[in-house]
């Protein structure tokens, strides 16, 4: 059993069209036994920033904290707003600090910088970054959800058809694992806005 | 600085409540040599006089213009009280303006590890004047006898200019001058300063204004310049050449 695996996680973001999306699923798990049908992994740091943190559920919610602590410190300090790029590298400067005892989640970045672009990123336990412009994934579902993205994806998405691609993508990854799914949320960001809808697919 | 018998404050209160030590260190840099800075509106210029109290002094290896980050740079004025003392006063009061420059150069690549983003000029003064305050209150130590005039572009494009203090005060600043004759530098540039100043015409302005209060000849030599344009954001030390150039044009 990996330490990773022990709650259950399953989260994707994708690039479209001057949006991006991310969603997870919503299972918390002690192993085999559901504990939990509504733990969120995916958090809005700002208007332009979500992260979504994938693993040890105890990880999830103090590195949520961390992220939080360290924000609001530097928007105050520097008067602006953390961008993604930045969000990111202060994200995997945090778990590197744990190298020789990490903590245990493996998270991805969303956002939108400052020209409305979308920005992806995605890191392992010890704050290795990478970047990409399609989409990016973490969880306990990872062999899945990769296949799927890799299938249903396409360049330049308008916001709906990016709601429908991730979806499908999220739903069908989550019922082929036993430590994953009970419910999920999709968010899907623009220069105008978020909008977050729950979908909904098995629960079990 | 960990012998516990100096683990008490020099910079105390006098009755009045006045920190005599800082007041007396704001004495040694209006002893020092003489730095003005003017913010224009597409960059930000800083200079200073360089000479030094004997020829035989190698002025190469003198550098009081420093860049700290890739857009920002520091000149510092204030040295020891008696200048033409060379060694001791001299040393000090370059000294301390080198170890300030050291930390703020380490303080601005930890930035950069942690945040992949160049420090912003105003957060660099910050820090700096948060390192000058310390040395007011901590076991041991005497505070620094220098002030700084710090040039940069900030985040937001902006050119700006600071000017940091011994007591970690600082302030914001269109033009200003400290050291020797800084009133009437001051003067000077409040009659010539504009707001929709260019850069061109804020470096002829700073050399003017230095050549004011300047003993003897001011060449090439005797005078560092540095200066920071919004157009690539990078703050460099104007060489001799360059300075000779500016100086043709000015007479």
């Amino acid at each position: 059993m990996s330490i990773l695996e022990y709650n259950g996680a399953a989260i994707i973001a994708m690039a479209g069209k001057d949006c991006v999306g991310i969603a997870c699923d919503t299972r918390l798990g002690a192993q085999a036994q559901t504990v939990a049908c509504d733990f969120r992994k995916v958090f809005k740091m700002s208007d332009k920033i979500f992260v979504g943190l994938a693993g040890l559920a105890t990880d999830v919610l103090t590195m949520q904290n961390l992220l939080k602590f360290r924000q609001n410190l530097y928007e105050l300090r520097e008067d602006r707003e953390l961008t993604p790029k930045v969000f990111s590298n202060v994200l995997s400067n945090l778990l590197y600090e744990k190298r020789f005892g990490p903590y245990f989640i493996e998270p991805v970045v969303a956002g939108l910088d400052e020209n409305n672009q979308p920005f992806l990123s995605g890191m392992d336990l010890i704050g290795a970054p990478v970047y990409t412009d399609d989409f990016v994934v973490t969880g306990t579902a990872t062999a899945n959800m990769y296949g799927m993205c890799e299938t249903l994806y396409k360049k330049d998405m308008e916001p709906d058809q990016l709601f429908e691609t991730l979806s499908q993508a999220l739903l069908a990854s989550l019922d082929r694992d036993a430590l994953s799914g009970w419910g999920a949320t999709v968010h899907i960001i623009t220069k105008d806005g978020v909008t977050s809808r729950e979908l909904k697919g098995r629960m079990d | 600085m960990g012998d516990s018998a100096y683990s008490f404050s020099l910079t105390t209160f006098s009755r009045t409540g006045k920190l005599l030590q800082i007041e007396y260190a704001l004495n040694a840099v209006a002893n020092g040599r003489t730095s003005l800075g003017i913010c224009a509106k597409d960059g930000v210029v800083i200079a200073t006089d360089k000479k030094l109290s004997s020829t035989l002094v190698d002025t190469d290896q003198v550098s009081k213009v420093q860049g700290i980050t890739e857009g920002s740079g520091f000149v510092y004025s204030g040295l020891g009280p008696d200048y033409r003392v060379l060694g001791e006063s001299l040393l000090v009061g370059f000294g301390l303006g080198v170890e300030l420059v050291r930390k703020a150069r380490k303080s601005s690549q930890s930035y950069y590890l942690q945040y992949r983003e160049n420090k912003p000029v105003s957060q660099l003064v910050k820090s700096t004047a948060s390192v000058m305050q310390e040395y007011t209150q901590s076991g041991g130590v005497r505070p620094f006898g220098v002030s700084l005039l710090v040039a940069g572009v900030d985040a937001d494009n902006t050119p700006r200019l600071y000017q940091v203090d011994p007591s970690g005060a600082y302030f914001g600043w269109k033009a200003t001058a400290i050291g020797k004759n800084y009133v009437n530098a001051k003067n000077f540039l409040e009659k010539r300063y504009q707001d929709d100043m260019e850069l061109e015409d804020a470096i002829h302005t700073a050399l003017l204004t230095l050549r004011e209060g300047f003993e003897g000849e001011m060449t090439n030599e005797n005078i560092e310049v540095g200066v920071v344009s919004n157009v690539d954001g990078k703050f460099r030390v104007l060489t001799p050449e360059q300075i000779q150039d500016y100086l043709d044009e000015a007479n």
